[in-house]
């Protein structure tokens, strides 16, 4: 009995003791996102850039004991299912002992991971939805949700607020072209919760804008032929396209545009645009489609820069706006060397009132913990492509802009 | 607004009977419910994407070679999943939502979830009436009419055809007159998965290739077969232009629903099973058979 009992406990012992020991000396940060997708992997891809920033440097200075960052990668399958979003929240935080959580895209996953992560009291940082309920939550139930912040992106009234203020440039440069005051702007936007503000806002917007809505066409976001609805738009004669997209609609939609060769311009959020291989996914026919983008290679802050210059030659391609948690572990770093502790309580008290200059975003976060809406700040840029080339062309004030074009008419 | 629906709901229609044809002839002739129709046209695309995109093959060989290859591959599908549990049509129909699963996974695991674009094979197009047409889709429609043809000429007009068709009338005589009914079986599931490889070929430059771009058609598919009467290849027909037309009335009626268009085709499906299970034109076809 001793001869068997006695080994066992001597290994449950050294195992117990190299996990307190790793425990101690590092900081389990789970990285959770789709990660067959692409915005999976630029969750993955920017955090691992500043893991191994970080590490290099000597790790983070926790009250003047240096720690590792370690990344725990959590599949959340969230575009398939939103069960299995909050399966790998749970098994993060309980099995692998987490000891922050960033990541999440899909606003109904996010709503429901959200909920797992305020039960056990973790840090969770969002670094993809934009549903505005996620930081209503925080407003309504400080107590509980307080553990949460969006990084990136803005709540979705503040994207809409962005969009109205990239639209009018556009509505600026289509009236000096057709000569004419009147903008015919047709919205198409997919059956979605994170679309329903922006739809009805834009409604409600436009015409004090001097803009006159033709339709709104909601396709599903996983439509594969928007044929009919690009049809009955061509006969509104509209300008511009509105889109808000962010499933594969949005390559069939910029693809199916371009075959047709209509001659409004699409512009508004086009989630699969901002990558890299929308081009290609196109079939080379998206030109002149433009959308609310992150990152390229301006100054939006003296990080962005490097920072994309960086994730260019590792990653071979350009960071799209989950590629955040970069800036999401950054602000961990810092608070935590602030506070000296990685006492959650008192980190959400420290990121409450810092500034962060990050890569995407120079962020302050409001009462509902979302980011203070600023252009140039935490408003993002808009690009348009031209050519194969995704070109920056707003806010204009942000070094390395270049002209918005229009298509011939 | 008219000659728009017109011609949408037309073109439509053309894709979507490239793909019940051969769902209809495979269930129709084999009794086999095969709900990896639409994976295997997958398959096809993303064999298609890899030998033309990244092995630059060009059309006519990387379509050649991934028609061929999706039905040799589906023969082998056939001998090794479907015709052990062949007697028992429910055994059939998970076997088949199993295979189809596997498909998307092992594509989720190659080429993970990213969304691939494959070139036009003919680019440009005309405007009729007002509309613009792209020449995919011209071709499309076109194909589709010739694979009705090429069908209709090999179940009428040959002697395997003639077994698919004594097989499908009763696969018990058919046996006892000598006939290889596995056999022809089998050529069957060839002639039905080659049908919807020729789909993924032609169609896939229209659309995305994903893993998951099977199950948005397989949903209208079914709506079509029931629609138009399952087993019947002409039912098809109009099946997938009826859908086509629904769907094109849908969106340029309910603009702010065209999410909608895909329930609408099943709530079409349901309805029709409610009044008429063998569908709109089941009786006449039925006797055709």
């Amino acid at each position: 009995m001793f001869r068997t009992v006695f080994p066992a406990a001597v290994l449950a012992s050294a195992l117990a003791f190299s996990s307190l020991a790793s425990a101690q000396n590092t900081i389990k940060i789970a990285i959770l996102g789709p990660m067959s997708f692409v915005q999976g992997e630029n969750h993955w891809a920017g955090a691992e850039m500043a893991r191994d920033e970080i590490n290099k440097a000597g790790g983070i200075n926790v009250g003047g004991k240096r720690m590792q960052v370690e990344l725990i990668r959590g599949d959340t399958n969230e575009l398939q299912s939103v069960p299995d979003a909050t399966n790998a929240m749970e098994r993060v935080i309980t099995r692998d002992k987490a000891d922050f959580v960033i990541g999440g895209f899909r606003s109904e996953a996010v709503l429901a991971m959200q909920e797992v992560a305020m039960d056990y009291k973790k840090i969770f940082l969002g670094a993809g939805a934009a549903d505005a309920k996620l930081g209503d939550n925080v407003e309504q139930n400080y107590e509980r949700y307080k553990y949460w912040f969006r990084v990136t992106p803005t709540k979705s009234p503040d994207l809409f607020r962005t969009l109205m203020a990239v639209l009018n440039t556009i509505a600026d440069q289509v009236r000096q072209s057709a000569k004419r005051e009147q903008v015919k702007v047709a919205l198409i936007a997919e059956k979605a919760a994170w679309t329903e503000g922006i739809v009805k806002g834009v409604q409600a917007t436009l015409p004090k804008m001097k803009m006159e809505i033709v339709g709104t066409w909601q396709p599903s976001p996983l439509a594969t032929d928007v044929n009919a609805e690009l049809a009955a738009i061509e006969r509104t004669d509209a300008d511009i396209v509105f889109t808000s997209v962010s499933g594969p609609v949005g390559i069939t939609l910029a693809r199916q545009m371009g075959e047709r060769n209509m001659k409004a311009v699409a512009f508004g959020i086009n989630v699969e645009g901002q990558k890299d291989e929308f081009w290609n996914a196109a079939a080379g026919k998206a030109n002149y489609v433009s959308t609310l983008d992150t990152y390229a290679e301006v100054e939006v802050t003296p990080k962005t820069i490097p920072f994309v210059k960086a994730f260019k030659t590792r990653y071979k391609k350009s960071p799209t706006y989950n590629a955040a948690t970069y800036d999401a572990i950054m602000l961990l770093k810092d608070a935590i060397e602030k506070e000296g502790t990685t006492n959650a309580d008192k980190l959400v008290a420290a990121i409450e009132k810092v500034e962060h200059i990050g890569t995407a975003a120079t962020a302050t976060w409001d009462k509902k913990h979302d980011l203070v809406w600023a252009v140039g700040k935490t408003s993002g840029i808009a690009v348009q492509w031209q050519d194969g080339k995704k070109v920056p062309f707003w806010p204009p004030q942000v070094k390395g802009m270049q002209p918005f074009k229009m298509p011939a008419k | 607004m008219l000659q728009d629906i017109l011609i949408t709901g037309l073109v439509n229609g053309g894709v979507y009977a490239l793909l019940a044809i051969g769902f209809s002839l495979i269930f129709g002739v084999a009794r086999i419910v095969n709900i990896a129709h639409t994976a295997f046209y997958m398959l096809a695309a993303y064999c298609f994407y890899m030998l033309l995109v990244k092995l630059h093959l060009g059309f006519l060989t990387a379509g050649v070679i991934s028609v061929a290859g999706v039905t040799l591959f589906s023969v082998l599908c056939y001998r090794l999943v479907i015709e052990p549990v062949r007697e028992h049509e429910s055994a059939v129909l998970i076997a088949t939502i199993a295979l189809a699963l596997i498909f998307q996974e092992l594509m989720l695991y190659f080429f993970g979830g990213h969304y691939l674009g494959i070139p036009s094979t003919l680019d440009g197009g005309v405007r009729f009436l007002g509309v613009s047409i792209p020449y995919q889709r011209m071709l499309i429609l076109l194909v589709a009419a010739a694979m009705l043809l090429l069908v209709w000429f090999i179940l009428y007009k040959t002697r395997l055809g003639l077994a698919i068709r004594a097989t499908a009338n009763d696969l018990e005589v058919a046996n006892l007159m000598g006939m290889n009914v596995h056999r022809v079986a089998m050529a069957t599931v060839a002639l039905s998965v080659g049908l919807a490889a020729i789909a993924g070929v032609v169609v896939a430059p229209v659309f995305v290739v994903d893993p998951f771009m099977w199950l948005a058609p397989l949903v209208t598919m079914l709506a079509i077969v029931v629609l138009g009467g399952l087993g019947s290849l002409k039912g098809s027909l109009i099946g997938a232009l009826i859908i086509g037309y629904v769907e094109a009335i849908t969106v340029f009626a309910v603009p702010g629903g065209a999410y909608l268009k895909g329930a609408v085709a099943l709530l079409i499906m349901v309805v029709v099973l409610l009044v008429r299970p063998e569908g709109l034109f089941g009786v006449a076809f039925e006797e055709e058979r």
